[in-house]
């Protein structure tokens, strides 16, 4: 199964292969990040993207696959894949950076702790292998 | 004002009355109406003397100290210490001091406390004779007790007792010596003493009862070491504490010719004027109206608001006598008296309870209607805050009073609500704050807990005895007033960590999921707060309910702070820091140069630590388990730096090389080090252990503390550095290592059990309900009967643990984390760069600067730009 990405879209992998592969779309191009199975629920993992940056992916408790840029704009250090994730009582799905836990919404990249800051947001998509 | 001088107030004392006195005059808004000079004989502001005693379970004097930092400047009140009037002119209305100056006043507002009474016998001056008074009494029982071994109180009344604790405290071998055929002869009558001496001998305090003491004898040198009595038989002791009753200092005014009582104290009118209209007294050295000098603070302060309030112009609220209530401070004594207690009221009747057995004497003393007048409890004061205020208010008791003394299991004890109290009803007997005061402030001003309820009525900030009736007091006006106060852990969790901890205890829930789903009150991924809380309390039951105890299993994995995901400190450029464990401190040559060859090879930064071990930082996550690798493999474990969990336990060099030591430190630092370690908390947790009393190794400064003494250990809980130190308090005394150890066991599970999420022991020992008191209760008296239970989870702990470094290795599943990038295992993180600093590196942190400066800084031909996988 293949979902086709459009802006801000991402992958829903309730009924994927655990050996279906996870991919981000940058610059234009998809790329390559990991096995579904690599990525537990709640957690994210860090991507090299071609031209050099990188993207942090996660899967959220209902199973959605979300990618964000991976540099903490308030830190400048590459570690937002390390964050945890949590969901607001309005049910958006964030991640808190691990240094200074500012929150990220996933599927916005609006900064829910600073309006006047927004990241990158890649969509997704599942590759059956 | 258009006058440009201001008349003069001179108080002379400042000790509590006297800063009442100051305080009030502020409240009352007339600080800036006089120029206020202050006499202290003291040299230092006025302190908490109420609570004297807590200096020998760790508060310092600074922590006793009743000002705010700035206060006497504030009100621009002129204080002078070390300067005690010695002479009043009313004629000419001045006051001469020690060091020679005069001073002139309108008004002169005499405070001077009281003094210790020492019977004239002989010997009385001898070197090692005290009395207990003064922050510097205490220095000096403290400094002389150091080279003593036996100690004597002289005067077994409330503060003899007192006295008696501390000397116990000490680690003297210890003696009251009372003239009265019972303790406590002024509070309790003979039932509740017989209850108190078998309580107190039970502390290991020796307790003679009706004899006097004949003299004090004294060695060659001029040093006290016996005691002769009017019996004829005589004590060997090293120390001697006099505490026979106090005496108002009234000496000045009666060489300047005031009315002084009979017996002592300044005689007062009911505005606390003396015979000069332009002088008035306050505190213990005034004779009130009633014909009594009162040597508690609370009719103090009543007096002290009496003349501020005159001074003000406002109506002032006459002094005509007060409630002489008192409950014992003393270690592990609950005695508490108050009201009528001896039933002298005509048609008194007794209720009594006593079970001699136990130590246990209860009585009420109620009207033929059954209104409450007074009572005596020795033995579990329990409900000493409840009943007090109810004393003499008229009103018949809501139950028999037989209910409110029989102990749990016959039928009581009743327990009475803050509901049974009138409004008028005193619930804060040193401020004089009543219940319908209590509730204003709740409904008023809008106070919703029970720190800015005390911070705004003052209630519960003298001898804390009524704090229980406060928060009663407080929860139930909130209900009323229908304020939903959130205690809830996070948006989606509306229990506190305790409650959650119940829950998953009690229905054996292993994962924040099904936690969340069933007992959430949001759905959804929960959040950054819940998550990591949820998973230390699942780590610290995981044997209890068979989960795996190891964080990085399963969806623990998912719950854990990124630096319990990568077991190592996330560092401010993204890389790790690695703390390896150095169990109290103790290192070989070889581990030191195994870490040397670590840090020099993967490039570290290595730093001491504050606590007693190393730190190498600025290792990448594809390093860590190399690192580690080489680490295990020397025999190191990890240090759990970046878990809520045991720290350090730090230690001096004890007995084995120092020649102070009197217990060897460094093994039973190394020992609760290896006990403890990887045991899941609400907060980090430190320990140290110092060899004596000198304390290198700043026990008092952690969460569980310990001191060697010539007859085992003695065990300080509550300390704490960071932000707001607090010095730890002692828990149990002259311990043997087993003791020891079980009463931590039983301690740090009952904190765990117990406290909010990111609570230190310190802040938790200062909320819960009771204190130090209940927490000593439950751990050293098992009073909820759950010691064993405690112990048992311990034990269930210490036999689960597995060094979780030495487990993630050899796991391959656990290890696939380790990579920079998921898609490009093998390339390093470009990110992560160090520059050159004192022979060491620091991180670059110019590359983070924006993402184009990292780009830049990429080589084009660098295979980083590269086809993954
Ligand atoms: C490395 C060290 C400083 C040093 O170079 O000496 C250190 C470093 C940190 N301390 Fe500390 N503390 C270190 C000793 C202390 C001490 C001294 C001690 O333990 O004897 C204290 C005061 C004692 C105490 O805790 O009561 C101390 C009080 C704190 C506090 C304040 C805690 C409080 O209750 O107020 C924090 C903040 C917190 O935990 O919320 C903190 C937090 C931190 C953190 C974890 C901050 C963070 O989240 O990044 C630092 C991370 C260390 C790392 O990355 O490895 N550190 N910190 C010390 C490590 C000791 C060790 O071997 O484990
Ligand atoms: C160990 C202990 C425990 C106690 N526990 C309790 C308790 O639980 N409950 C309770 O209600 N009360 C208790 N008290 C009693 C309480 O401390 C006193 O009632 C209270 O301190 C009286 O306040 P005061 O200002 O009148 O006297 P003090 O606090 O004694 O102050 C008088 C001050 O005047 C100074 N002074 C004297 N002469 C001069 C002079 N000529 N010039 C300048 N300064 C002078 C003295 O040095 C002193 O600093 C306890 C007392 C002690 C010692
Ligand atoms: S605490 Fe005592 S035993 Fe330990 S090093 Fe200091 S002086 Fe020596
Ligand atoms: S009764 Fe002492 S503080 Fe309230």
């Amino acid at each position: 199964m293949t979902t086709v990405a459009t802006e801000t879209a991402f992958a829903v992998a309730t009924e994927a292969a655990a050996t279906d592969r996870i991919e981000v779309l940058a610059e234009g191009a998809w790329a390559p990040v990991c096995d579904l199975e690599r990525l537990a629920p709640g957690r994210g993992v860090a991507a090299l993207l071609p031209d050099g940056r990188q993207a942090a992916v996660f899967r959220d408790h209902l199973d959605r696959i979300h990618a964000i840029a991976n540099r903490d704009p308030f830190t400048g250090a590459y570690v937002l894949s390390r964050g945890l994730l949590g969901s607001t009582a309005d049910g958006r799905v964030y991640v808190a950076s691990p240094l200074l836990k500012q929150r990220f919404d996933l599927v916005t990249g609006e900064c829910l702790d600073d309006e006047s800051v927004r990241i990158v947001v890649h969509p997704t998509r599942l590759s059956p292998a | 004002m258009t006058t440009t001088t201001r008349p003069t107030v001179l108080l002379v004392g400042y000790g509590m009355v006297g800063h009442r006195f100051l305080e009030a005059l502020a409240d009352a808004g007339a600080a800036d109406r006089y120029r206020v000079v202050v006499l202290a004989e003291e040299p230092r502001h006025a302190y908490d003397r109420v609570a004297l005693t807590s200096y020998f379970s760790g508060k310092t004097p600074e922590d006793l100290l009743l000002a705010e930092d700035g206060f006497a400047a504030k009100h621009g009140y002129e204080i002078h210490l070390s300067d005690p009037a010695t002479a009043i002119d009313r004629e000419a209305r001045t006051v001469t001091t020690a060091s020679g100056r005069s001073i002139a006043y309108d008004t002169l507002v005499l405070a001077t406390g009281s003094y210790p009474f020492v019977p004239p016998v002989d010997g009385k001056d001898a070197e090692g004779c005290f009395v207990y008074r003064t922050i510097e009494d205490l220095h000096a029982i403290e400094a002389y007790a150091a080279g003593s071994r036996v100690g004597a109180v002289v005067g077994g009344g409330l503060l003899g007792l007192e006295a008696a604790g501390a000397l116990k405290g000490l680690g003297l071998q210890t003696h009251v010596v009372e003239f009265a055929p019972r303790l406590m002869p002024v509070q309790v009558d003979e039932g509740g003493g017989e209850a108190l001496r078998r309580t107190i001998e039970e502390m290991g305090v020796v307790v003679h009862t009706g004899i006097g003491t004949t003299a004090v004898t004294v060695s060659p040198e001029g040093a006290a070491n016996g005691m002769t009595f009017t019996d004829g038989s005589s004590l060997d002791t090293d120390l001697v504490v006099f505490s026979a009753g106090v005496r108002p200092r009234d000496q000045l005014a009666r060489d300047c010719g005031l009315k002084v009582g009979e017996r002592g104290g300044i005689a007062v009118d009911e505005n606390c004027r003396t015979s000069d209209e332009n002088v008035f007294a306050i505190g213990e050295c005034a004779l009130a109206v009633d014909g009594r000098v009162y040597g508690l603070v609370a009719p103090g302060y009543e007096m002290a608001g009496a003349v501020a309030h005159q001074l003000a112009d406002k109506a002032a609220k006459p002094f005509t006598g007060a409630d002489l209530s008192t409950k014992l401070k003393l270690l592990g004594v609950d005695v508490a008296s108050f009201g009528d207690a001896f039933g002298t009221t005509p048609g008194a009747l007794d209720v009594v309870y006593s079970d001699s057995r136990s130590g246990i004497y209860k009585k009420l003393v109620v009207t033929p209607e059954g209104a409450l007048l007074g009572g005596i409890l020795v033995g579990d004061a329990e409900a000493y805050s409840s009943l007090r205020p109810l004393a003499g208010t008229g009103t018949p008791l809501p139950v028999p009073a037989e209910s409110l003394v029989l102990p749990a299991g016959a039928g009581g004890p009743v327990s009475l609500g803050s509901s049974a109290l009138p409004d008028e009803a005193v619930v804060c007997n040193c401020h004089n704050v009543t219940k319908g005061e209590v509730r204003a402030a709740v409904t008023e001003h809008s106070c919703g807990t029970v720190p800015e309820v005390k911070k705004c009525t003052k209630a519960g900030t003298g001898c804390g005895s009524c704090i229980k009736l406060l928060s009663t007091i407080v929860s139930d006006e909130l209900e009323a007033s229908g304020i939903e106060v959130d205690k809830g852990l996070c948006p989606c969790f509306g229990q506190t960590r305790a409650e959650l901890y119940e829950i998953v205890r009690v229905k054996r829930i292993s994962t924040h999921r099904r936690l969340l789903a069933e007992h959430g009150r949001l759905g959804g991924e929960g959040c950054e707060v819940c998550k990591p809380t949820v998973g230390s309390i699942i780590a610290s039951l995981a044997p209890e309910l068979e989960a795996s105890g190891h964080v990085l299993d399963g969806e623990q994995a998912a719950l854990q702070d990124t630096n319990d995901h990568f077991l190592a400190n996330l560092q401010k450029n993204g890389s790790y820091s690695v703390v390896p464990r150095i169990p109290g401190g103790e290192i070989t040559p070889e581990g030191l140069i195994v870490i040397g060859e670590v840090a020099r090879d993967f490039g570290l930064y290595t730093k001491i630590t504050g606590g007693q071990r190393i730190d190498l930082f600025g290792a990448t996550v594809d390093q860590l388990p190399l690192i580690w690798t080489r680490l295990v493999e020397a025999g190191f474990e990890s240090g759990h730096a970046y878990g809520k969990s045991l720290r350090t336990v730090k230690s001096c060099v004890g007995s084995t090389w120092c020649r102070y030591g009197v217990q060897d430190s460094v093994a039973m630092a190394i020992h609760l080090e290896l006990r403890y370690r990887g045991l899941r908390s609400p907060h980090k947790l430190k320990s140290a252990v110092s060899g004596c009393a000198r304390e290198c190794a700043e026990a008092r400064g952690k969460d569980f503390g310990i001191i060697a003494t010539s007859n085992g250990w003695n065990l300080y809980v509550g300390g704490n550095g960071g932000a707001t130190p607090r010095h730890a308090d002692l828990l149990a005394q002259d311990l043997d290592d087993d003791q020891l150890i079980k009463l931590i066991d039983r301690f740090l599970m009952f904190y765990i059990r117990t406290a909010d999420r990111l609570e230190r022991t310190s802040a938790w020992l200062e909320r819960i309900e009771g204190g130090l008191d209940h927490v000593r209760d439950v751990v050293v008296h098992d009073s909820l009967g759950i010691a064993d239970e405690l112990e048992a989870l311990m034990a269930n702990h210490v036999s689960d643990y597995q060094d979780e470094w030495a487990a993630t290795l050899a796991d391959p599943d656990r290890m696939r984390r380790f990579v920079s990038f998921v898609n490009a295992p093998g390339v390093e993180d470009p990110s992560i760069r160090f520059t050159p600093e004192r022979g060491q590196v620091k991180p670059d942190l110019t590359l983070l600067a924006t993402e184009a400066d990292l780009l830049a800084a990429l080589d084009p031909d660098n295979s980083l730009l590269l086809e993954v996988r």
